[in-house]
């Protein structure tokens, strides 16, 4: 398992920090190519996927279970990215002690999540790479990580996100087993959704809200189509992949 | 089952005592929370067979939804005489949050009668001392900070057992179109059970407290948590996920890792816990 470590050890904490916060500005102000050549490098551990060179073929998604899976790879993978910029920002670094705690379990668990997907889906497929969604790119530079207001209001729309999407592809998975570990994951990105609105909105029912949970009592659930168009909308995901056999119903 | 002894033991002593911080509360809903332990049954624990509140007809999907629905009138009534019963600060973050969670307890359980039909079960009747283990309304003498207290830590323990019980019940709902409103009433109590969480915490100035942050660590119930309520508790430790452990494969603690997944409950042992609440 050498392979996750490598992965793991070399978040922004470590490699970015070093980096002066300025240095950094400058970096989000010369526009998405640079950024995106330094998230690549920071998230790119292994030779192979180093030297693959970008886009060469669109990556479907692919159909059934695999394709669900690799739909919930993508979205963690774009949490993750989003968390390990976060976590080299002067806003997380300068936060108070609470925000700072929680940002970064965020980071924690969303790398976790995506490493568990990454590992998953490869031992699905025995191995074949070419049914597991490569290290995508990402362009934060819409977001100002100097900026409390512009963190925490990205972190709740992705988390938002995140568990309407857990809850809309709930049944389009046909194997048990990956409908349980979906379910382990949407309540830790409630919990996440929860706390960041409890921290940020100052309406103190905002952590389930009535601009999402509806007269039911029911939280948002989302179609892959829906969220990907979402998504896609936000301008974060810079490697184009399609999801054209992804299971509707 | 002989709580008598056990409950004119604490009647007029300890609880009644004088209390000077808020954690000092919290401690002594701890201790009385062992002795429970010992006189009455932790969560988890309790015989299902005298109290379970539905019958097993076989049908996996009815019956995981008679589940629900059973868990439902017990957080819709808790939170309705939560509101009742004066113990909640007025204007309070306590008193939004608790007035919220309980628009939603309410419509989930309105939901999953209609959901239900002829299947619906009625309401079973509660009782939330837990046959005088608690006293969260203070309607029994106990004072409004330990009630508090009480209604914090029981809050918590239903929003974590509503979040388990649930995905424990989504393989029983597969195929039927009642596993995406489940899944949007899990969320939800997942969101009601970070806030509850995070609500105690700063009631106990404990906001930068590991465990109190809105996720659940290892098996812990976090501060202040009743030692009874462990059973609500007990396999969040978990840290292998289809056959992988994560502890193992990514350089991340257990910690961190038992957080990163919400594990879930079976039907019994989640009618267990309810069934501490319900005479009949």
């Amino acid at each position: 398992m050498k392979r996750e470590q490598n992965v793991i050890e070399e978040p922004s904490q470590k490699s970015m920090k070093k980096q002066p916060l300025n240095s950094r500005r400058n970096f989000l102000k010369i526009g998405g190519l640079a950024v995106v050549g330094t998230s690549l490098i920071l998230s790119c551990s292994e030779d192979d996927e180093m030297r693959r060179p970008p886009q060469e073929e669109v990556f479907d998604l692919g159909a059934g279970d695999l394709g669900v899976l690799n739909y919930a790879y993508a979205l963690e993978q774009l949490e993750a990215a989003f968390y390990q910029h976060v976590m080299d920002g002067s806003y997380w670094m300068n936060a108070g002690a609470e925000e700072k705690l929680i940002l970064e379990d965020l980071y924690n668990h969303e790398i976790i999540h995506r490493e568990f997907f990454k590992a998953a889906i490869t031992g699905a497929v025995n191995g074949d790479s070419s049914q597991v969604l490569p290290d995508l790119e990402f362009d934060f530079s819409s977001v100002d990580f100097t900026s409390r207001a512009s963190v925490l209001q990205t972190a709740k729309l992705l988390e938002d996100t995140g568990v309407a999407a857990y809850n809309g592809a709930g049944q389009l998975i046909e194997t048990p087993d990956y409908l349980v570990i979906a379910g382990k994951i949407v309540s830790v990105e409630a919990r996440h959704a929860s706390a960041i609105r409890s921290i940020f909105d100052e309406e103190l029912t905002s952590f389930a809200g009535d601009d999402l949970i509806d007269g039911n009592g029911l939280d948002l659930a989302m179609a892959p189509s829906d969220i990907l168009a979402a998504v896609g909308d936000t301008g974060f995901i810079k490697t184009e992949f399609t999801a054209n056999q992804l299971p509707t119903s | 089952m002989n709580l008598l002894h056990f409950i004119e033991e604490f009647t007029t002593d300890n609880l009644l005592k004088k209390t000077s911080s808020r954690r000092e509360v919290f401690s002594t809903f701890g201790n009385l929370g062992k002795k429970a332990a010992v006189a009455a049954i932790p969560f988890g624990l309790a015989s299902t067979k005298a109290k379970a509140a539905f019958v097993q007809d076989g049908n996996a999907a009815v019956n995981a939804l008679q589940l629900a629905l059973t868990l439902e009138y017990l957080e819709a009534e808790f939170y309705l005489k939560a509101l009742d019963s004066g113990v909640l600060m007025g204007s309070s973050r306590a008193e939004a949050v608790y007035a919220q969670i309980s628009k939603h307890e309410s419509a989930h359980v309105d939901f999953l009668i209609e959901g239900l039909g002829d299947d619906a079960i009625d309401s079973p009747e509660f009782d939330f001392t837990a046959g005088g283990n608690f006293d969260p309304f203070n309607e029994n003498g106990t004072g409004q900070e330990v009630a508090y207290a009480q209604l914090l830590a029981l809050a918590q323990a239903f929003e974590d057992t509503g979040v388990r019980a649930y995905k424990g019940q989504a393989g029983n709902l597969m195929g039927t179109p009642f596993l995406t409103p489940a899944l949007q009433i899990h969320s939800v109590e997942a969101r009601h059970a970070a806030e509850i969480r995070r609500l105690r915490a700063d009631v106990l100035n404990a906001n930068t407290d590991q465990h109190a942050l809105g996720w659940i660590t290892l098996n812990q119930r976090g501060p202040g948590m009743p030692e009874v309520a462990q059973g609500v508790y007990d396999g969040e430790e978990n840290l292998t996920q289809g056959g992988v452990n994560l502890e193992d494969a990514t350089s991340f603690s257990a910690e961190a890792v038992s957080q990163a997944y919400d594990e879930p409950m079976d039907g019994e042992t989640a009618t267990a816990i309810a069934s501490l609440f319900i005479v009949s």
